[in-house]
Order: structure tokens, then C-alpha cells, then sequence
């Protein structure tokens, strides 16, 4: 089995137009959950959200390539130049044959469907743009990212609800790892903060209209993101031999199924998919320093997830720090734990535990050190980035710090 | 704006190019216009004017709308309009 280590890392999302900025948010502590603002903003009862503000499609893209682009696939083609520009990966001949794709989204070009059914639907038109289709189909991002490099390889697009990203990233790490690729790109965007994608959730009664609260025993739901997180895995020793950057390894991930409920979140599942990745990277539990947690801040995650760590860590579980970094930058549905990756990569690259803000009165069921508010530095040898879907799917990544 | 100064402009602009620089004889593919820019040019033709264009991408030669040059793209739009009057 080959080792498997992140030379690349890109993101776009309510806290930075890209990896440092976004950190340094992350740091500070600081929200990226606002006002939202669209079109008929006004008939939402959820009217904020992790926004992405100050991004023009236009300087990015020219005119043909914006007639095709959702803003999902903006997104994912804005954090590929990042990460695939900081790997220094060039692809071409051998390499490009076999390198690859795999990214999670949720929706797709949700706000291309949404834009489309209120022309025809609304506004009564009868004709809509030929590129409607290639525009919002999931597989469109991956499709352009592949496109743009020249990746011949496996490309594909996974949709696992909330945990999307990680179930693409733990796949594109079994094909490094086993050899059948030297090189992924991989990670997920999501885009649904337009009035038919918040309405949708809203429906669900499970988002907060003040903040995203995770562990704080007066959390009252979930507030949306959007954005994209993207990352070059690779081979160590092509790594290596190139004298590439390394930002951290990727030693192990696990999937599990809760074969339950549709929405209610289980124990079970949650726990069998961390001790699973442990078993996967070869770990014990006690030398996980940081769990990046799904954390969405709705009553039965937060609370699901804390019993599922104590089941799993036993006394190590008062040691570990936990943060959801949900309360800074929303949750980015099928592009959260791409975008939470960078959380755990600054962990145990920089020692730098991100804290979960909005932190306001302890809950004895979430009874564990959340890292509440405020950063803190403390070495971190091992991470795991818990994501937990709608659907009862489940996928959890481990990063140790690479040396 | 005649129905042939209309027509230019949506091919320049699809072709990036000056209308001045369309001839009539120009065929889509001289003009650099792929098949994803034909059916965008055909979407832009509809909607200026007001008129469903009978053109199926699987079998463009077979359609009733004759695509081979600008004129007869212009040709076609003419006699379409006509029966619409």
C-alpha cells in the first residue's frame, strides 16, 4: 500500500476568497454567516447564511465558459487553480492518464435549476438555454476540472448529502493508496443559497434564524454555507521525488451505513464510522489530538455525535479537543468536509486547533472540550473529519501531521 | 435593425468577432462556431425573434433550417417570420 499525503489545498467560502484567509478566519475566530441576499430574499423565514460575498464570475471566466458554469462549478474551478497551482503538478502523459476527479456536491447547479424553473414556471417563458443540462448536472465540476488540467483518469462525483466531500476524498485516497493513481484531485462545492435551495431546507424546521450554535445547550438549528474545497493527493514518493510541498498524510478513513432513519442521526453508525477509521490508519485512539465534528448545531447531532466520541475514545474523549467550524462558515451541505479538511490540516500542520464560536452555555450532553470560542495551540499528531449525512451515511478521514 | 443586421450581430457576438467581419458566405465553422455555439446562436435567434426554429442537433442537414451559410441562416429566419405574419 502506497502512502498517501495533500500537496495541494483551495477553497472559496464564506470566510476567504482562498486557503489563507480562510485559515486566518479560522484562527481568529471570526463568522462569515450574514445577511443573505437574493432574489426574493424577503419570502424566506431563514434569511441568513455563510455567503461568499465579493466574488465575480466575471475576471474569472469569460463569457462562454460563465454560460456554462454554475456557480457550484465557479467555485470548484476557483479552488482547483489554488490547489493544483500550490502542488506545482503539471498533468501530461502517464500522470494525466491515470490522475483523476472525484468530487462530492449534494445539488449540483441547484441555482441553475432554480433560475430555469422560475423563468418557465413564473415568468412563463417557453424557451430556456441550451446548456441548462451541462450546466447544473452534478458531475459538471468535476467535468471542467478535469477539462482544464487534463485529468484522463477516474472522474466522478459523489452525492452523499452532508457527507459528500468525504465520501469523494476517501475515495480518491483508496485509489492513491492502492496504486491505481498516482495523483487525485478531489474534495466538493456546494451552491444552494438561492431562494428555492434555502426554502427547501427551510421546510425541514431545522435551521436557526440568529446563528449556528454547535454544543451550546441553546443551539437552535443549522445555518447554510457555500463554497468549495479542493485538494491534489498524492503518491509520497512522486511527492517526494519532486520535492513537493506536504501539507499533511492521509493515513485512513472509514464508511458506514446507519440503516435507520432518513434524517435522525445514530449513534451507532457515527461510532463504528471514527473507530473504523482508526482501524483503517492503523491508530490508537489516544493519539488523536483533534476531531474536526460534523457539528451542525441542530439538538440531535450535536448531541448524537458527543456520545458517539465517548463510546469511541472512553477516557481519551475528555482529553481530545472537538470544534465545529460549522459556526464560522455554515454548513456547505455536499462541500463541508472538503472545506473542514483545511481545519484539520492547520491542526496538525500548524498546531493551531480551530474553536467552535458562538459558544454560549455548556449542554451535559455535549460534555466535551469543544474548544469553545476561541483558538488554541497545541501539537496535534492526528485528526479525524467527521461527516455525517442525511440518509444515515456516514465517512470519516484521518490526517496525521506528515514528517 | 433588418432582420440580416440582427441576425450578424448574434453570430459576431457568438464568434467574438466584428460583424463587419461576417460575410454571407461565411460558413458556422469558418466562423470558429462549434455545435455547443450553434445551439446557443440558435437559443439567441429564438428569443430576438419571437420565432421556435425548427433545428435538431442530432441531424442538422435534415432539418428544415438550412445552416450552411449566414445567408441561408438568413433566408430561413425571413421565411419564418413571413409565415408568422
Amino acid at each position: 500500500m502506497k502512502r498517501v499525503v495533500i500537496t495541494g489545498a483551495g477553497t472559496i467560502n464564506a470566510l476567504g476568497h482562498d486557503v489563507s484567509a480562510t485559515l486566518d478566519a479560522m484562527r481568529e475566530g471570526r463568522c462569515g454567516i450574514g445577511d443573505l441576499e437574493f432574489r426574493d430574499v424577503e419570502r424566506l423565514m431563514i434569511r441568513i447564511g455563510g455567503q461568499v460575498r465579493g466574488f465575480e464570475a466575471e475576471g474569472h471566466f469569460n463569457r462562454q465558459q460563465m454560460s456554462l458554469y454554475d456557480r457550484f462549478t465557479q467555485f470548484t474551478l476557483l479552488a482547483s487553480k489554488e490547489a493544483i497551482g500550490q502542488s506545482g503538478l503539471e498533468f501530461s502523459g502517464d500522470l494525466a492518464a491515470r490522475s483523476g476527479v472525484v468530487l462530492g456536491t449534494a445539488g449540483g447547479g441547484v441555482s441553475t435549476w432554480d433560475d430555469n424553473y422560475r423563468s418557465v414556471y413564473e415568468d412563463g417563458k417557453n424557451r430556456v438555454h441550451p446548456f441548462v443540462v451541462p450546466k447544473l448536472m452534478n458531475n459538471a465540476a468535476a467535468s471542467h476540472v478535469s477539462m482544464e488540467y487534463n485529468l484522463k483518469g477516474p472522474s466522478f462525483t459523489v452525492s452523499t448529502a452532508c457527507a459528500s466531500s468525504n465520501h469523494a476524498m476517501a475515495l480518491a485516497f483508496q485509489m492513491v493508496r492502492s496504486g491505481a493513481a498516482p495523483s487525485m484531485i478531489t474534495g466538493g462545492s456546494e451552491s444552494m443559497l438561492c431562494f428555492g435551495g434555502v426554502k427547501a431546507w427551510e421546510g425541514l424546521r431545522v435551521m436557526s434564524k440568529d446563528a449556528c450554535r454547535p454544543f451550546s445547550a441553546n443551539r437552535n438549528g443549522m445555518v447554510q454555507g457555500e463554497g468549495a474545497g479542493i485538494f491534489v493527493f498524492e503518491e509520497y514518493e512522486h511527492a517526494r521525488a519532486r520535492g513537493a510541498e506536504i501539507l499533511a498524510e492521509v493515513i485512513g478513513y472509514a464508511m458506514t451505513s446507519d440503516a435507520a432513519d432518513i434524517v435522525m442521526p445514530s449513534k451507532q453508525g457515527a461510532a463504528r464510522a471514527m473507530a473504523g477509521a482508526l482501524a483503517d490508519a492503523h491508530v490508537n485512539a489516544a493519539e488523536v489530538g483533534y476531531i474536526n465534528a460534523h457539528g451542525t448545531g441542530t439538538t440531535a447531532n450535536d448531541k448524537t455525535e458527543c456520545a458517539a466520541v465517548a463510546d469511541v475514545f472512553g477516557a481519551h474523549a475528555d482529553k481530545l479537543m472537538i470544534s465545529s467550524t460549522k459556526s464560522m462558515h455554515g454548513h456547505l451541505i455536499g462541500g463541508t468536509g472538503a472545506v473542514e479538511l483545511l481545519a484539520c490540516i492547520m491542526a496538525v500542520r500548524d498546531g493551531v486547533i480551530a474553536p467552535t464560536i458562538g459558544y454560549q452555555e455548556p449542554d451535559p450532553e455535549c460534555a466535551l472540550d469543544v474548544v469553545p470560542n476561541a483558538a488554541r495551540e497545541a501539537p496535534i499528531e492526528v485528526a479525524l473529519s467527521n461527516a455525517f449525512a442525511f440518509g444515515g451515511l456516514n465517512a470519516v478521514l484521518a490526517l496525521r501531521r506528515f514528517q | 435593425m433588418t432582420i440580416r443586421d440582427k441576425v450578424i450581430a448574434i453570430i459576431a457576438e457568438q464568434a467574438v468577432l466584428d460583424p463587419s467581419d461576417i460575410r454571407m458566405d461565411s460558413t458556422l465553422q469558418d466562423l470558429g462556431i462549434d455545435s455547443l455555439g450553434l445551439v446557443e446562436s440558435i437559443f439567441a435567434i429564438e428569443e430576438e425573434f419571437d420565432i421556435s426554429v425548427p433545428f435538431n442537433a442530432n441531424e442538422p442537414e435534415a432539418s428544415d433550417f438550412d445552416i450552411s451559410s449566414v445567408a441561408s441562416i438568413i433566408g430561413g429566419i425571413e421565411k419564418l417570420k413571413a409565415e408568422q405574419a
